[in-house]
């Protein structure tokens, strides 16, 4: 197969239809249309309200540097399904300034703090734009390619010092901290009492809509988290209550992020693969099969038959592992303290020892390569996925389901909580179950065929009413339909190669850039990777469910009992280290 | 009937509750903690919910699992360690979180490299267990390990792995991982007989002495 066009016809020709707005990116390799900043705005609108592309999937940005230009890339699709349209807006590197494009996508609005935040690209109209993973105060912009990390040591491994003269430093005695911490001018960290969390609670304030109302209330702000049982990591939601009804929320996140992307853009293309696997940390085999589908499409090659089918098995019990967790965490939430989720993770175990025996971990998988798989599965494993499909899980999903569903005081606590209506879903860009429980049948899987899902038998479960009963339910349908895939996989499965050529461990990616994504168990995960012809990528940005899906969470808790922001939460099952990455 | 639906589940709870006692009743007589219990507690037949007893009793780990990376000797008929190791550099190269580090060793009079590490070094609080190096070593010296058990007290004076705490002899290898190394054997005497024979149909003289180690 030939690599794929991000945007095919007919949007194409969407240049000679708007050539007032569009000019096609003519850089090799590269998709999309240029437009001017000024007017982004004029033609979103015209994107989402005439051609019907009402789903922002990503918003990223790039530096080109030393050119003098920041990019900011916008990926937008159909909820209907089809091919997407990549628009990007260039600007320069000094005090760069591009329109929001939140009144339109309401999605956009964290994505657009993280380029602030990344690369110093002011988003103007946007209407809370502070740094969303770094501390307010913190200097530079740490995407930006003539920025350094502390213990910095070179611009891209392989290090120059490992070999054939190595001999092993500590980073930290080879280089102390301090060497290389840029901070604010004025700042003297000697004097630093800890970050004020002023910003916070202003952009809070601000974010309450006021009621009139006769009765005198007090507010009175409660901060959630960052260390809470009930945030599922380190995770701390600001919320504005009256009384104890939920006013306003503001998610304050970052606490875990090692800044992936500039990691991942230190690396070669290859060594990138494990570090995928902590993204989402419980999903590393759906992590893994997006990345190798992104830059698969920028090299141009495909993975054998087998290896294709192996990956779609592992990609779905990996959705089945993270729904049984999910939903097994949501019942903690809810007060059923540990029984409910044990009975899934026993389940999970057994997923696990099938990961554990094929790629060599339980969690860590690394188990997909460019062009293929790692390794084959060694003996006597197909036939456990086999039982375990046909024999063992579709027994336990029905005690499962006799043991919570229609249980009275689940209903009582999740139904018509925390509702996010179809609209509302879509404008959030909420992704994967989320989404699929506002009324909207979008799966990946099928509105934009990757891998072979176009070969399965399989439905995608919509529910209606897009409260946190529905989202529970909608997973308990999607683990049925992994189970259906599951078994078409185990009666099909091809023997053959797993690999597409000789295993390298310099990997060739030509110039250009690609968008793969995949329906991830946490919703749409997309990696977006531009190369400029060496052996590290040039960007690498990750779409990260869990992070984008937030951006609705105040809008689900909105008049809701402060413990019900917890069931809130638990329903929009994130993960900390995809959150923050 | 409102709460019939908690009855229910609190059958299901009760079920798993009945269950992981009546398996007891499967093993009376014979040792509370055994591998062969905790096998079949943790196999797809099992029913009730079940606890691994460790360190009395551990999970099984498949052949694949991996750890922190250790490198192969063959032991020559005296008993000397050959180092498989060439210090070509791969893995060092591979390795994401950049935890390898090698010495060449460099010949004292012509100053070119000698195909043997002089010091090799994983840090092993760096290392994540990725598996990489194992997987692109041309020469079969790097393997993950089955030990887990690593655990210090002082990370500071122990963590850096040199050549010494690294080195493992072919037989261990064989020990963790018997089919990789049946098939990294068999691959491997079938490439040294096509060199013979190549060399034998180049010219047809009497076989050198094999050259390179000989697995133990």
């Amino acid at each position: 197969m030939t690599e794929q066009p991000i945007v095919e016809s007919p949007a194409a020709d969407l240049s000679a239809q708007y050539p007032d707005f569009l000019t096609p990116d003519s850089r090799p390799n590269f998709h999309g249309f240029v437009l001017a900043p000024e007017r982004l705005l004029e033609f979103l609108k015209i994107a989402r309200d005439e051609l019907g592309y009402d789903y922002l999937s990503s918003v990223t940005g790039v530096d080109d540097y030393p050119e003098d230009r920041l990019e900011v890339v916008y990926h937008l699709y159909r909820t209907t399904g089809g091919p997407g349209l990549e628009l990007k807006v260039f600007t320069g590197r000094q005090d760069p300034v591009v329109p929001s494009a939140v009144p339109l996508y309401p999605g956009a609005d964290f994505q657009e703090r993280e380029i602030w935040d990344m690369y110093g690209i002011h988003f103007s109209g946007h209407p809370d734009l502070r740094r969303i993973l770094m501390w307010e105060g913190f200097a530079g912009f740490p995407m930006r390619k003539d920025w350094k990390e502390a213990y910095f040591e070179e611009e891209v491994k392989p290090f120059k010092n490992r070999w054939p003269g190595g001999r092993a430093v500590r980073v930290e005695d080879s280089n102390p901290f301090g060497n290389n911490v840029e901070y604010p001018a004025g700042f003297d960290p000697s004097q630093w009492t800890g970050e004020s969390d002023d910003p916070v609670y202003d952009a809070l304030r601000r974010s309450i809509i006021e009621e009139k109302s006769d009765l005198k209330t007090d507010q009175l702000i409660v901060n959630l988290g960052p260390q809470h049982p009930s945030t599922h990591g380190v995770f701390r939601m600001a919320v504005a209550l009256d009384g104890e009804t939920v006013i306003g929320l503001k998610p304050v996140m970052g606490y875990m992020h090692r800044n992936h992307e500039k990691i991942g853009e230190r690396n070669t293309f290859l060594a990138n693969m494990p570090f995928t696997d902590r993204l989402d940390y419980i999903t590393s085999m759906s992590n893994n099969f997006g990345y190798a589908l992104a830059v698969e499409k920028l090299m141009g090659i495909q993975p054998p038959e087998r290896a294709e089918y192996i990956r779609v098995m592992m990609a779905e019990l990996t959705r089945i592992n993270s729904h049984l967790i999910s939903t097994g965490f949501l019942l903690n939430d809810l007060g059923a303290f540990f029984t409910p989720v044990l009975y899934a993770l026993e389940e999970r175990e057994f997923i696990l020892d099938i990961f554990e025996a094929t790629a060599g971990s339980r969690m860590m998988c690394n188990y997909f390569r460019f062009g293929g798989l790692a390794r084959d599965l060694p003996a006597g494993v197909f036939d456990e996925v086999k039982k375990f499909v046909t024999d063992r899980l579709p027994r336990k999903m029905e005690e499962l389901e006799t043991y919570l569903v229609k249980n009275e005081i689940i209903r009582a606590r999740c139904e018509g909580v925390g509702v996010l209506t179809t609209e509302q879903a879509i404008g959030f860009s909420a992704a994967g179950p989320i989404l699929r429980s506002s009324g909207v049948p979008y799966d990946v899987r099928r509105a934009d065929p990757y891998s072979i899902y176009d070969r399965f038998a399989f439905d995608i479960p919509v529910r209606m009413n897009g409260d946190v009963y529905d989202r529970f339910l909608l997973r308990l349908d999607e683990i049925h339909q992994s189970i259906r895939i599951l078994q078409q996989v185990v009666k099909q499965m091809p023997e053959g190669p797993i690999q597409t050529g000789k295993p390298q461990y310099t990997v060739r990616v030509p110039a250009g850039e690609a968008y793969g994504r995949v329906e991830g168990p946490k919703g749409e995960l997309g990696f977006y990777v531009v190369s400029n012809g060496k052996q590290n990528p040039w960007r690498y940005h990750v779409r990260a469910p869990s992070f984008i899906n937030l951006t609705g969470l105040a809008q689900m808790s909105l008049g809701q009992k402060v413990a019900d922001v917890v069931i809130v939460l638990g329903s929009v099952d994130i993960v900390l280290g995809e959150v923050d990455r | 009937m409102v709460g019939w639906e908690i009855i229910r589940g609190l059958g299901v709870t009760f079920k798993h509750f009945a269950e992981t006692y009546f398996d007891d009743l499967k093993w009376l007589g014979k040792p509370r903690y055994s591998q062969e219990r905790a096998a079949a507690r943790s196999s797809l037949d099992s029913r009730g919910a079940f606890t691994v007893q460790y360190p009395e009793e551990k999970l099984v780990i498949p052949e694949e699992f991996r750890y922190i990376p250790f490198l192969i000797y063959d032991e020559g008929p005296d008993g000397e360690k050959i180092d498989r190791c060439t210090s070509c550099g791969i893995c060092a190269k591979v390795c994401p979180p950049q935890c390898i580090w090698i010495v060449r060793t460099n010949d004292p009079v012509t100053g070119r490299p000698i195909p043997e590490p002089a010091e090799f070094y994983i840090d092993v609080d760096i290392c994540m267990n990725c598996g990489l190096c194992a997987e692109f070593c041309p020469f079969d010296a790097i393997k993950m390990d089955h030990d887990f058990e690593i655990a210090t007290t002082n990370r500071m004076a122990t963590d850096i792995f040199d050549k010494q705490r690294l080195s493992q002899p072919a037989s261990y290898y064989a020990s963790i991982r018997p089919t990789n190394f049946a098939a990294e054997e068999k691959a491997r005497r079938e490439k040294e007989a096509a060199k013979a024979a190549a060399a034998a149909a180049k010219r047809p003289a009497p076989p050198a002495p094999g050259k390179g180690p000989v697995a133990g």
